[in-house]
C-alpha cells in the first residue's frame, strides 16, 4: 500500500514537472523559434512569463528522483546506470538551460551578448525535454534487463528505438504546445503578440497528432507490452479522453477562449501521464523491476509519505502564493499600469 | 586510468562546484535580508539599493547552484549506483527532506526577486528571512546525509543484507552534529569574508562611497561573528573525528604511531612506507592535549589499521593545515576589525585592513573545498565508513572520462561567466546611490 502512495506521488510530481517544468522548457523552445517583426517581444513576454516561477518549478523534478531513489532504490539505481548516457544529456542541458537564462538577464543589454544567451537557453530547452521523453521511454521497452539486480543489458538499450526517439520528439513537441497555450494567457494585454502565441499553440497541437501516432505505431515493435496496454478497452478510453482535450483546446484557441484553453491543456497532459503511467504499472523498468521489488523497507515509506504530507501542507499555500502573485489576475492588471 | 579514478574526479569536480554555490547560497540570502531589514529600520535608501544589488547575486548564484545541484542528486546514481541501491533507503530521508527545503527556498527566492513592487515592505522581507531559513535548513539535511556516510547508523546487516532500518536514526548519526554546525557556520565565514572582500575592494579605490561602507559593515559583521563560532566548532569536529574515525583524524594529524603525549604536528611531508613524518613543526603533546585536554593522552595512530584502510595521507593532512591556516588567518582578520571597531572607528577608513580583507576575500572558500577534502578523501576506502568500500559502489558504465571532461568543461565556463556577470552587477554600482522609490 505504501508503495503504491509513493508511486502515486512520484506521478503526481511528474505531471506538475510536466505541467509547470515542461511549459518553461516549451517557453524555451519559443525563444529559441522567435522570428519575425515581434520576435524580441515575443522573447521578452517569455522571459517575463516565467521568471518568478523556472526555479520552482524545476524542483517538482528533484522531487520526483528523491522520492524514486528513496522509495525505490534499486529501481532507481538500476535506471541510472541503463540510462547513463541519456541521463548524461539531459543534465547538460538542465544546467545549461538554467544558466543561460539567469545570464542572459543579469549580463550585458547588448544584442550580441543577449543573442548568445538565447541561443544557448533554446537550444538547452529544446534538447533536454527530448532526453527526457526517451528516458521514460526507454523504461517501458522492456530492453533493459536485471539478473540478479544487476543490468545485464548494457548502456544502449531501450532508449536508441525508434519508439523512443519519438516519445523524444513527442515531449519536446508537448511542452512547446502546452507554453504556446500557457502564453495565450500571459500576453493578454499584447493582443499582437497574443495572435502570435495562439497560431503557435494550434499549429504545434496540430503537428503533435501525427508524432502521438507515430509514437503508438512504434510502441507495438519497440514496445509490446506497453501497446498491449494502450489497446485494451479502458487504455482506448483513456485515449480517447486524452483526444478530447486535444481537440477541447484547438477548438478554445480557435475560439479565443484561452483560459479555457490553458485549462484543457493541463488536463490534456494529465491524462497522457495517468494513461502512460497505468499502462506501465506496476514497472519501474519493464519487466523487471516494479514498484513491489524495488520498494524500501516499510519504516522508509512510512516516514516518506509522513513527510510529504507535511511538505504538501507548507509547500502548497507557498506555491499557490507564488502563483497567485505572478499569475493571478491583479498581477496582470499591476503590470498592465506599470 | 581507471573508470573508478574518473567516476571519483567526476565527484570531486562536481561537489567542489557545488559546495560554492551551496555555501553563498546559505549566506548570501542573510546578508541581502539585513540589509532589506536596516532598510526598514532606518529608511536610508542606500539600504535597499544594497539589498537589490546583493539579490541580483543571489539570483545568479542560486540558479548555478540548483542546476549543479540537480546534477549531484542524479549523479549519486549515474557513479555510485551499488551505493544508492542500498543507502537510498537509509539516507533518501534527508535528501526528500532538503527536497522540501529546497522547494520552499526556490518559491520564496522567485517571491523576493520579482516582488519587490507587489508586496509591501514587511512581507516582502519576510520572503527572504523564508529564502533564508530554507536555505539554511538545506544545506543541514544535505550534510547528515554525507555525516552518515561518515557514521553510519539506523540499520543493521544480517547474512549481508539491511534490515531494521531507521531512517530518523540514521539522520541523527554521530556524525550529524558537529558537520552541520562546521558546515553552517563556513557557508557564513566564507560568504562574509568574499563579499567583504569585494566591497573592500571598491572602497580601496573610493573610500567615500556609502553604499560600499554599509556593505562592509553588514558583511565583516557576518564574518567576524561567525569565524570564531567556527574555530570552536572546528575543535568539537575534531574530537568527534578522533571518537569516530581514528584512521581519518590520524590523517589529518599525519599519526602514524599510537603513542602517548602525541606531539601536534603541523605541516611537513608524511611517508607512509617509514611512517614518519618529516620537516613538521612538532608541538610536544599537543595532539593529545587537542583531543583529551591532557598532554599525556593516548592517540591512535594509522598502524593500527591495515595500510590497505588507510586515506591518502598526505592530501587529508595538508588540506586539515591548509584549512585550519585559512581559518586562523580569518580569525587575525577579525580580531583586526572588531579592535577597530571597539576604538569606534569605521573599518573603510583603515587602507590596509582593507587590503587585507581584498587578499582574504577567497580564504573561506579554500577552507571549504579544502575542509571537504579532508572529510571525503579522509573517509576513503569506505563510501560508507566500515562498510561498503568506495571501490564496490562504482558503475559499471565504461568510458566515464567523457563526462568527467564534459562536466569539467562546463563547469568551467560557468565559473568564468558567473565571475564575469557578477562582476558587472557592481561595476555598475553607484559611487553614492540613488534611492530607488520604494514600492
Amino acid at each position: 500500500m505504501l508503495d503504491r502512495i509513493v508511486a502515486i506521488c512520484m506521478l503526481l510530481s511528474l505531471i506538475l514537472y510536466a505541467l509547470m517544468g515542461g511549459a518553461d522548457f516549451g517557453g524555451g523552445i519559443w525563444d529559441l523559434l522567435a522570428t519575425g517583426p515581434r520576435a524580441s517581444r515575443q522573447r521578452q513576454a517569455i522571459a517575463e512569463a516565467i521568471g518568478p516561477i523556472w526555479e520552482a518549478n524545476h524542483v517538482w523534478l528533484i522531487l520526483v528522483v528523491v522520492l524514486l531513489f528513496t522509495g525505490f532504490p534499486s529501481g532507481f539505481a538500476a535506471m541510472m546506470t541503463a540510462l547513463n548516457i541519456p541521463l548524461t544529456a539531459m543534465l547538460i542541458g538542465i544546467v545549461l538551460r538554467g544558466s543561460a537564462f539567469i545570464f542572459r538577464k543579469y549580463d550585458s543589454e547588448s544584442d550580441a551578448v543577449q543573442r548568445r544567451w538565447s541561443t544557448v537557453f533554446g537550444i538547452a530547452s529544446l534538447f533536454t525535454p527530448f532526453f527526457q521523453g526517451i528516458i521514460l521511454a526507454a523504461l517501458v521497452t522492456g530492453q533493459i534487463r536485471l539478473v540478479d539486480g544487476q543490468v545485464v543489458t548494457g548502456f544502449l538499450a531501450g532508449w536508441l528505438t525508434p519508439f523512443s526517439l519519438a516519445c523524444g520528439v513527442f515531449a519536446s513537441g508537448l511542452f512547446a504546445f502546452l507554453a504556446a497555450t500557457y502564453l495565450t494567457l500571459d500576453a493578454q494585454d499584447q493582443p499582437d503578440l497574443q495572435d502570435d502565441f495562439r497560431s503557435k499553440a494550434i499549429w504545434s497541437g496540430l503537428a503533435l497528432a501525427p508524432i502521438a501516432l507515430g509514437v503508438l505505431l512504434t510502441s507495438k515493435q519497440d514496445a509490446p507490452e506497453m501497446f498491449q496496454a494502450l489497446t485494451c478497452w479502458w487504455a482506448l478510453l483513456l485515449v480517447a479522453g486524452t483526444s478530447l482535450f486535444a481537440f477541447a483546446v484547438l477548438a478554445a484557441l480557435w475560439l479565443r477562449h484561452f483560459a479555457l484553453a490553458r485549462m484543457a491543456a493541463v488536463g490534456q497532459v494529465t491524462l497522457i501521464l495517468v494513461g502512460w503511467s497505468v499502462a506501465q504499472y506496476p514497472n519501474l523498468v519493464t519487466p523487471d523491476v516494479t514498484v513491489q521489488n524495488a520498494h524500501a523497507p516499510e519504516p522508509t515509506l512510512r516516514l516518506l509519505v509522513l513527510a510529504l504530507g507535511v511538505g504538501a501542507i507548507v509547500l502548497l499555500p507557498s506555491l499557490a502564493f507564488l502563483f497567485h502573485l505572478f499569475k493571478g489576475k491583479e498581477s496582470r492588471e499591476s503590470r498592465s499600469q506599470s | 586510468m581507471s573508470n573508478f579514478f574518473f567516476a571519483r574526479s567526476q565527484m570531486a569536480m562536481s561537489l567542489a562546484f557545488h559546495i560554492i554555490f551551496a555555501a553563498l547560497g546559505i549566506g548570501m540570502p542573510l546578508l541581502m535580508v539585513i540589509a532589506e531589514g536596516m532598510y526598514l529600520r532606518t529608511r536610508e535608501p542606500v539600504y535597499l539599493d544594497l539589498s537589490k544589488r546583493w539579490a541580483h547575486g543571489t539570483a545568479i548564484l542560486f540558479a548555478v547552484g540548483a542546476v549543479s545541484g540537480t546534477v549531484l542528486s542524479f549523479e549519486l546514481g549515474l557513479l555510485w549506483p551499488g551505493f544508492m541501491g542500498k543507502a537510498g533507503a537509509i539516507i533518501g530521508m534527508p535528501f526528500s527532506l532538503e527536497g522540501f527545503a529546497f522547494f520552499t527556498e526556490a518559491i520564496f527566492i522567485g517571491v523576493f526577486l520579482y516582488g519587490w513592487n507587489r508586496l509591501s515592505s514587511f512581507w516582502h522581507w519576510l520572503s527572504g528571512l523564508i529564502v533564508a531559513i530554507s536555505g539554511i535548513l538545506s544545506g543541514i539535511f544535505v550534510v547528515t546525509a554525507n555525516a552518515w556516510m561518515n557514521a553510519p547508523a539506523g540499520f543493521k546487516i544480517v547474512d549481508r543484507k539491511i534490515t531494521e532500518v531507521d531512517p530518523i536514526a540514521a539522520m541523527m548519526n554521530p556524525a550529524s552534529l558537529h558537520e552541520v554546525l562546521h558546515m553552517t557556520l563556513a557557508a557564513f565565514v566564507a560568504t562574509g569574508f568574499a563579499v567583504a572582500a569585494v566591497h573592500a575592494f571598491f572602497l580601496l579605490r573610493d573610500g567615500t562611497s556609502l553604499f560600499h561602507r554599509k556593505a562592509l559593515g553588514i558583511a565583516l559583521a557576518v564574518a567576524g561573528f561567525s569565524i570564531p563560532l567556527q574555530i570552536l566548532s572546528g575543535d568539537h569536529s575534531a574530537r568527534a573525528v578522533g571518537r569516530l574515525q581514528p584512521a581519518k583524524l590520524a590523517a589529518m594529524e599525519a599519526h602514524y604511531r599510537t603513542q602517548s603525549g602525541a606531539p601536534l604536528l603541523v605541516g611537513g611531508i608524511p611517508n607512509d612506507a617509514t611512517r614518519t613524518t618529516a620537516y613538521a613543526l612538532s608541538i610536544p603533546g599537543g595532539l593529545s592535549f587537542l583531543l583529551a585536554n591532557h598532554f599525556h593522552a593516548r592517540v591512535t595512530g594509522l598502524e593500527e589499521f591495515p595500510e590497505g584502510d588507510w586515506p591518502n595521507v598526505r592530501l587529508v593532512h595538508w588540506s586539515f593545515d591548509l584549512m585550519v591556516a585559512a581559518g586562523m588567518a580569518m580569525l587575525a582578520l577579525a580580531v583586526w576589525s572588531g579592535w577597530i571597531r571597539w576604538k569606534r572607528e569605521p573599518p573603510a577608513d583603515h587602507p590596509w585592513l582593507l587590503r587585507a580583507l581584498v587578499a582574504a576575500g577567497p580564504l573561506g572558500f579554500v577552507a571549504i573545498e579544502a575542509g571537504w577534502v579532508v572529510t571525503e578523501v579522509g573517509r576513503q576506502p569506505w563510501i560508507i565508513y566500515g562498510i561498503m568500500r568506495t571501490q564496490d559502489a562504482v558503475t559499471p558504465m565504461p568510458g566515464i572520462a567523457v563526462p568527467f571532461v564534459a562536466f569539467t568543461v562546463l563547469y568551467v565556463f560557468l565559473a568564468v561567466t558567473v565571475f564575469f556577470v557578477l562582476r558587472r552587477q557592481f561595476l555598475e554600482t553607484p559611487g553614492t546611490a540613488p534611492g530607488p522609490s520604494p514600492n
